[in-house]
């Protein structure tokens, strides 16, 4: 439980804060590789929108399945504004035009919301899948508003350049992006300081008690829900900014998984985790997904693995540490660590043998059966490599296990010195 | 009336098939509170193992074979995987099936690529069991039926007269009480997974060559199966059983059906033109609506009967 400090100046949450903005400042102009700005674009809108969902997932204790509901919504709403003012019909400027996305999503949160907030846990895991079902075979139904299968296009540049502001080149829309961003983290922390930010972690924890008090638990979670839709349909405007399309995928499954999959892949108990999983997310889409066809079954996997080991995210496997480096312990971890690399490089190059071998088998085993991996250049119908990979990835997983558990008794060790000097 | 019956029967089997899938996840749900994302994964994966079995041994062999693998698989996911997580409570485990029915749809991928696969009837089911009046009614649609019916008997016998079904139906309200009394709760945890797996795969076993067997099967019918356990209560077999059936003859007859609000308000003599406000909802026939008619139910089931047609408690 954290104690409730007021201090004036929080040097180290400027510090973060600061350097998050200058990092995503000055990254493009670092980087300047084609696909840096798109990857780049595309982490900012995922953070907002992961930030959005962690509203709920962290904030409220609200599993959704359908958060891409409120983006997508949001996104067909501010394709179907730019249309309007490229046609003449009112003006608006286009900086400010993800705000019509946020209300869309806002209204939408107010709509859905007061029927899926009605109750937390499973039930409302199964009903916000239920709803983005509704709305996806919906999009399919309404081929005037939604496009039907290939979507609505627009054009963002429309209107005056403002202050020399086209929005045509690429990098204004970064920038763009950068500023929503920024804008909206510091709205989405302001809220959690907030007495109905402060609300929401009651009724998560414990809704009975929150009862008691004196509060509706149902209304706690519906303004939740009804702002979380107001900044996942600010990450939808964006995104119908970004690529000037919206097709019905915006509001799909895939979508609302994916969000789930970055926002506890990077932690859901920490604000900044759902930052840290965009990044994470974006780039291994971007990375691995260049690499190879097999990327969402690695990403699956790692999900799956932090789930099981690591619930809290990456961004409690850092904050884990810092009571540790202040300790100055961590030199009792890095030989435990070294060998969890070691062994684990070796467990990883198992397992992803025995999956590119197995996908390059079932794809094209009768029509090129010859792949190259690490180096090494084989035919997949041979056996050698199946018993080569499988090899590794059991030894791996042998060997694995010995510096599993070394890392588990440094850590027990460090718990014990930890709470002894804390008792001291 | 030719169009009623043949439809009616076509709901009924697409019903209990349905009710093979969700009396399992209900059972589960009701026993350890855990909501099985991964289950209709559970469906796939029996289809594609008796794909698999069937191209070197057969059908009948399969149809025994498949369901028993992916009960196996279900138990090693309930041992090394969800018991691991329960201690992180109830969005933790489905957190976990979640990713489980993210991954087996990639390792599906994987092995059988993103294409369907040919997976196809027995020749000695293909053919026609019976004419009514100008239509041909398949063996096939008759067996599955068979199937699902002898194993909704089987399911009752087995909860109600034997020793382990009675041990599975304390263990659901007494979990404490049944491990005091020297039964091993979470071994019996993991035969009703097992179970429900097994179910889940005999259902993919005689629905993947009814319909088709392809990676996206999985998510096509999971939502459907949890609108079937929140509309039947929670927890509930035999709203589950009311719901999958409802469900299933809701499905077959809506895709059939091209009604439109404009077709009703003519025939009561107000005419709509395509000018008219929200014309395309007026527009919409019944068919272009049937996929969304299932969510619709859930809602409005919601909004008037949170606890659903059998349920017990809200929730």
């Amino acid at each position: 439980m954290r104690k409730l400090k007021c201090r004036p100046l929080n040097p180290g949450r400027w510090l973060v804060w600061g350097g998050t903005a200058l990092t995503m400042i000055v990254l493009p102009l670092i980087l300047t590789a084609g696909f840096t700005l798109t990857l780049l674009s595309q982490i900012g809108i995922g953070i907002i929108f992961a930030l959005s969902y962690n509203m709920l997932l962290g904030q409220g204790g609200m599993l959704s399945f359908g958060h891409a509901v409120y983006s997508g919504l949001g996104a067909y709403f501010t394709v179907h504004a730019l249309n309007l003012i490229s046609k003449g019909s009112f003006y608006f400027p286009v900086t400010l035009v993800p705000l019509i996305g946020g209300l869309a999503g806002m209204v939408f949160g107010v709509i859905f919301g007061y029927v899926t907030t009605k109750k937390s846990g499973t039930t409302f895991a199964m009903i916000s899948l239920g709803i983005g079902e509704m709305v996806f075979a919906c999009s399919l139904m309404f081929p005037g508003f939604f496009g039907g299968e290939g979507g609505i296009s627009t054009n963002r540049v429309v209107g005056q350049p403002v202050l020399g502001l086209s929005y045509g080149p690429g990098i204004q829309v970064y920038y763009l992006i950068v500023g929503w961003a920024l804008a909206c983290m510091a709205a989405m922390f302001a809220w959690t300081q907030t007495p109905l930010g402060r609300m929401a972690n009651a009724v998560r924890d414990n809704p009975e008690r929150a009862e008691f008090v004196g509060y509706d638990t149902h209304m706690v979670r519906f303004l939740t829900l009804v702002l979380s839709g107001f900044f996942a349909g600010i990450a939808g405007g964006l995104n119908s900014i970004n690529y000037e399309i919206v097709s019905a995928e915006n509001v799909g499954a895939l979508r609302s998984a994916g969000v789930l999959l970055a926002t506890f892949i990077g932690g859901a108990g920490f604000f900044f985790g759902p930052v840290i999983g965009s990044i994470v997310f974006f780039s291994m889409v971007t990375a691995v997904g260049a690499v190879t066809k097999a990327w969402s079954f690695y990403l699956g996997l790692l999900f799956l693995v932090m789930v099981l080991y690591a619930p809290g995210g990456f961004a409690s496997l850092i904050v884990m540490h810092v009571p540790v480096i202040k300790a100055r312990l961590m030199r009792r971890l890095w030989l435990p660590y070294a060998a969890t690399v070691v062994t684990g490089s070796v467990l990883l190059t198992g397992l992803i043998s025995v999956v590119e071998i197995t996908y390059h088998y079932s794809l094209e085993a009768d029509t090129a059966p010859a792949m190259t991996l690490f180096g090494f250049a084989f035919k997949v119908t041979d056996g050698t490599p199946w018993a080569v990979a499988t090899g590794l990835l059991v030894g791996g997983f042998i060997v694995s296990r010995f510096a599993w558990n070394a890392v588990g008794r440094a850590w027990g060790d460090i718990t014990h010195v930890l709470q002894d000097k804390a008792a001291a | 009336m030719e169009f009623f019956l043949i439809s009616m029967l076509n709901g009924i089997s697409y019903g209990l098939l349905l009710f093979m899938l969700s009396a399992g996840l209900t059972i589960i749900f009701s026993m350890m509170g855990v909501l099985n994302f991964a289950h209709a994964s559970f469906y796939m994966i029996g289809a594609y193992f008796a794909y698999q079995i069937s191209t070197y041994i057969g059908f009948w062999p399969a149809l025994v074979i498949a369901p028993l693998l992916v009960g196996a698989v279900g138990m090693a996911v309930e041992r090394y995987g969800l018991r691991t997580v329960h201690k992180y409570g109830h969005v933790a485990e489905l957190l976990f099936t979640f990713g489980l029915a993210y991954l087996i749809e990639e390792t599906v991928h994987l092995v059988w690529g993103r294409s369907s696969v040919e997976y196809r009837v027995p020749p000695s089911l293909d053919g026609s069991l019976f004419t009514l009046y100008t239509t041909t009614y398949p063996i096939y649609r008759v067996f599955m039926m068979a199937v699902s019916v002898s194993m909704l008997i089987g399911i009752y016998l087995t909860l109600t007269r034997s020793r382990i079904g009675l041990v599975i139906q304390a263990a659901l309200t007494h979990p404490q009480t049944v491990e005091t009394l020297g039964h091993d709760v979470p071994r019996v945890f993991m035969l009703v997974f097992g179970g429900g797996s097994a179910l889940a795969g005999l259902a993919g076993v005689i629905g993947g060559n009814a319909f088709v067997t392809e990676p996206g099967m999985a998510a096509a019918v999971g939502p459907i199966v949890f609108v079937i356990v929140v509309v039947g209560g929670m927890g509930s077999l035999a709203g589950a059983f009311i719901a999958s059936l409802l469900i299933g003859v809701l499905q077959t007859f809506s895709v059939a059906l091209d009604y439109s609000f404009v077709d009703l308000f003519a025939r009561l003599g107000i005419a709509i033109g395509p000018d008219a406000p929200l014309a395309a909802l007026w527009d919409l026939t019944i068919s272009q609506a049937a996929p969304v008619l299932p969510y619709l139910l859930m809602v409005l089931m919601l909004i008037f009967r949170p606890k659903g047609i059998m349920g017990t408690r809200e929730g």
